[in-house]
């Protein structure tokens, strides 16, 4: 989405202000303390002053739960939409206004239950957006019932004998879908990383695919607790096309470059269940952006009165 | 079948006549009656057409079941519905028109035209079922005429299944004496993708049967156009309504494939990118209905085209939409229901459910446009009352105006239909995302990229700021806004016209496409006689005024419509228990007069001798005080 970033000389021009990373904050998010989506917020107003986003040429649009609360907080346009379909209302947005940044935040209710649908077409559409798959593993804003992402075995008050299946992993699935653009995985817990798989997202023209993995105090607090304590149980992929940053280095011992052009690499990443993987699994900025491939010469008011008149000439009497 | 024919033949003067093709699904019925019924058209005569399709695209052939076909009612007048019975009925096979028969679709002195291989075929169980056919049929006095189609087919093209109803054409054209030139300016665009040989073969074969009929045909029809000095065009419910949408400036179409809806977006997938604009072809209907209000949150004009099972998907946008108030167009092409229901059938079924169908109060504009004509200029009503109120406008065509083709006055298009829906000027300083004028419910809509404008719209209760809200006054203030805004719109809207006396014994009270077939009912009831007028609703919601001042005039007021009602008389049907027509429903709760009603839902348009009849039977109540 680099693209539309303005410059420093287009700001002189407009006479605007230098926007730093709190002007970005629209209100106080109203998340639990310690919740995970406080971490992705710092990280958007981070990135949205990095590339000093116009507040007015930006648009968040979410779904329904804790982590669709976003958009109210963040100073941009907004729109807060129904559980699971914020990606439809995107499209559309993106659709009707190219120009516009867009930005998803979704939980894993939203994405990967009651809109999965909408979540396998849009990866394929390729829109050119950032999504933020804000994954606690649970439903909260319900209080605390089993979703697709929780581990198999873990209590809720819909599993209160523990989950029956197998969590269902987003990576895989995403990754599965043909025309997928961008697949990247980060976590609340590793910000530093947070912020620059955000940017990577950004920086790629399609849609960005951002499962970030994050802590839910009231009910998933323990599910990543071994990740946040033990760093040796994540592996960094690295890559000058994906997330490299050398401050993790020495907090991470085990670091695997991965071309995030390898698809089948990416795959069998995905599939392997020994680490928890950090990084940027797959990125290919060459793929068709459905915005582009469907747009179409802007016609005057006049010339569409002319054709459609035109037009009338196949059905005249 | 006549063998010595008199030349020349003397043609009948008529003041209409309906023709039926009937054939298997799959051997161009609807090819065959939609170049015929438009040659007519543009002949000067007054059309309607309305397609007999099974859901399936080609079920087994020669059965009953298996009957494709269409219906043309043309005439030197404006015809408004199909009619009453066929008088002419082309049939490739026997058991297609034996399943017209059953229907009672052909009128007692029909004259068919049925393909002569199947009498003599070699195979004995096709003779059989023949002759019972033939033996069935022998109850109405049809002139039955064997006319080798398929012979004569495959003297042109080695597959006959792919001539004969070109062949028959050629017979139509000569039997009503249409002019050939149009016939084949027609073919000639039907086909104009595929090489020209495919043009000159279907030629050949329309002369062909042209010869035919010459030779062999005692009789032709004479149905005079009666000049006019206005430009007219003619096509079907769901092209007008494609073309109205491109006339009212709408540049998104966000749609899934759904019967009998889907036409709509084939001709907007046509066209509609050569005027900047595009169509979505969902993932599903809740998407289609999700890209439909994200473009138009982002200030594109957008449509959602739909049938009932879609409408139900797209239920919970709807109320986002209301709830937020983004303007958003839904048309919907009712089919028969509920569930899977009749795909391809005509209902008037979802007229409470686009009313009601929600959770919560969401108020909508619900609009029914009453003929062809009326759904392209439906379009441009919409997309207007969508913007200026911020409301989700409702559509109701149905599968009869869908497919049904009549010819119209050609529209005169404006050039401010095409404007963007808003400037993209900066928001002035401490306006509101809903600064609602309390006495109207208005608020000046803000788009994205509209310079400090930025907030969030919310499925939430909200206030005026688009905050989140729920205190109990900022909750109520929202309802009442939304509300309001019906009321406001309700203003400006006139009582309707009535057709006939404005005060008689009884009023027919219908609702979008029944109009023509409806009012050519009450014509009859008061040639014999009868004090009847018809009123033919468009706006549902809200309703438009004057209902109950217009309703005290007579001493009865009826609906019609084309859905389910309880039969009173029936077991268990009482005043208590009794459910009524969908419309009678709703008039009832809004005027609290007692209204009754006559439904029916035969997967089929209402045709103007049963509305005649139940006419009657409200005229002169049995003992009981209950209508026949």
């Amino acid at each position: 989405m680099s693209s539309i970033a303005i410059s420093l000389l287009d700001l002189e021009a407009d006479n605007r202000v230098c926007l730093d990373a709190e002007d970005y904050q629209k209100r106080p998010g109203k998340w639990c303390a310690g919740c995970g989506d406080f971490g992705a917020l710092n990280a958007i107003k981070r990135l949205m002053a990095k590339e000093q986003l116009q507040p007015d040429k930006t648009v968040f649009v979410s779904g329904i739960g804790c982590s669709s609360r976003f958009p109210h907080y963040v100073n941009a346009y907004g729109f807060h939409g129904i559980h699971g379909r914020a990606l439809p209302i995107a499209t559309g947005v993106k659709l009707a206004r190219p120009e516009l940044d867009v930005f998803v935040t979704m939980g894993d209710g939203d994405c990967t239950s009651i809109g999965a649908g909408h979540w396998i077409h849009a990866t394929r559409y390729n829109a050119n957006m950032v999504v933020l798959m804000l994954d606690n593993n649970i439903y909260g804003l319900t209080k605390n019932q089993t979703s697709p992402t929780t581990p198999q075995g873990h209590t809720s008050m819909t599993s209160p004998r523990g989950a029956v299946l197998p969590a269902l992993d987003p990576l895989q699935a995403t990754l599965g879908v043909s025309n997928a653009s961008f697949v990247a995985q980060t976590a609340d817990w590793v910000p530093v990383h947070l912020y620059a798989t955000l940017q990577a997202a950004y920086d790629h023209p399609g849609f960005s695919f951002v499962r970030i993995l994050q802590r839910c105090p009231k009910f998933t607090a323990d599910v990543f607790q071994k990740n946040v304590e033990n760093p040796d149980l994540t592996e960094l992929l690295v890559h000058e096309n994906g997330v490299d940053v050398p401050a993790l280095e020495q907090l991470f011992k085990s670091r695997r470059t991965h071309d995030p052009l390898n698809i089948d690499d990416a795959r069998a990443l995905a599939h392997r269940t020994d680490m928890l993987r950090l990084g940027v699994f797959f990125r290919d900025d060459n793929r068709p952006v459905y915005e582009e491939i469907r747009a179409v010469p802007k016609v005057s008011a006049e010339e569409k009165v002319a054709r459609l008149n035109k037009e009338f000439e196949r059905y005249a009497v | 079948m006549n063998t010595a024919v008199i030349r020349p033949i003397e043609a009948t003067d008529v003041p209409e006549h309906t023709v039926e093709i009937i054939t298997n699904s799959g051997e161009g019925a609807q090819k065959c009656a939609q170049i015929f019924g438009q040659t007519c058209a543009k002949m000067g005569n007054g059309v309607w057409t309305v397609e007999i399709i099974p859901a399936e695209i080609e079920p087994p052939h020669h059965t009953v079941t298996s009957t494709s076909g269409n219906i043309i009612r043309f005439g030197t007048e404006k015809i408004t519905n199909w009619g009453d019975q066929s008088k002419l009925a082309i049939a490739f096979n026997d058991q297609v028109l034996l399943s017209r028969h059953r229907l009672d679709s052909l009128k007692d002195d029909c004259i068919i035209l049925l393909d002569s291989c199947w009498h003599d075929h070699e195979d004995e169980e096709i003779r059989r079922v023949y002759d019972e056919a033939i033996e069935e049929m022998s109850s109405k006095n049809y002139r039955m005429i064997l006319v080798p189609f398929e012979e004569e087919a495959l003297k042109i093209v080695d597959n006959p299944s792919h001539g004969k109803n070109m062949f028959a054409l050629g017979m139509l054209a000569e039997i009503y004496q249409r002019d050939v030139s149009i016939i084949e300016k027609q073919i000639a665009h039907i086909f104009r993708f595929k090489p020209a040989k495919v043009t000159e073969k279907n030629i050949e074969l329309v002369k062909s049967g042209v010869a035919w009929a010459r030779e062999n045909l005692d009789f032709q029809f004479r149905i005079k156009s009666i000049p006019f000095d206005e430009e007219r065009i003619v096509m079907n419910g769901n092209q007008a309504a494609a073309l109205g949408a491109i006339a009212a400036g709408m540049e998104m179409c966000a749609m899934y494939p759904i019967t009998p809806a889907t036409s709509v977006s084939h001709e907007l997938s046509e066209i509609i990118e050569s005027y900047g604009g595009m169509v979505h072809q969902a993932e599903d209907e809740i998407a289609a209905a999700g890209v439909a209000i994200g473009a138009s949150y982002g200030g594109k004009v957008a449509l959602t085209v739909t049938s009932g099972p879609g409408m139900a998907l797209k239920t919970e946008f709807l109320g986002l939409a209301i709830m937020t108030e983004v303007p958003l167009v839904v048309l919907d092409v009712q089919r028969g229901g509920p569930s899977t229901g009749l795909p391809t059938k005509v209902e008037q079924s979802d007229l409470l459910s686009s009313l009601f169908g929600q959770h919560g109060d969401a108020p909508r504009v619900v609009i029914a446009p009453r003929s062809i004509e009326e759904c392209f200029h439906s379009m441009v009503t919409a997309r207007r009352i969508a913007e200026t109120f911020r409301c989700v406008v409702i559509i109701l065509t149905d599968a009869n105006l869908a497919t049904g083709v009549q010819q119209f006055t050609r529209p005169a298009l404006d050039v401010r239909w095409q404007q963007g829906p808003i400037d993209q000027s900066p928001v002035p300083e401490g306006l509101r995302p809903y600064e609602w004028d309390l006495d109207t419910g208005l608020s000046q809509r803000i788009i994205p990229g509209m310079p400090g404008g930025q907030h969030t719209v919310t499925g939430l209760a909200h206030d005026e700021e688009s905050l989140v809200s729920y205190h109990p006054s900022s909750n109520e203030l929202g309802m009442k806004m939304r509300s309001r805004k019906l009321a406001v719109f309700q203003s400006t809207l006139v009582p309707p016209e009535l057709h006939g006396e404005e005060e008689g014994d009884l009023l027919v009270v219908g609702w979008g496409s029944t109009e023509g077939a409806i009012v050519e009912a009450v014509d009859q009831a008061r040639a014999a006689g009868h004090k009847v007028s018809a009123c033919q609703l468009t706006f549902l919601s809200p309703l438009e005024p004057g209902l109950k001042e217009i309703f005290s005039r007579f001493r009865k007021v009826m609906t019609v419509e084309i859905n389910y009602s309880d039969t009173p008389g029936d077991p268990y049907i009482t005043d208590e228990t009794r459910r009524y027509g969908q419309l009678a429903w709703l008039l009832r709760a809004h005027t609290l007069v007692d209204i009754d009603c006559w439904t029916s839902c035969p997967g089929q348009p209402l045709r103007p001798r049963d509305i005649y009849t139940n006419i009657l039977a409200k005229m002169e109540p049995n003992e009981e005080g209950v209508a026949a």
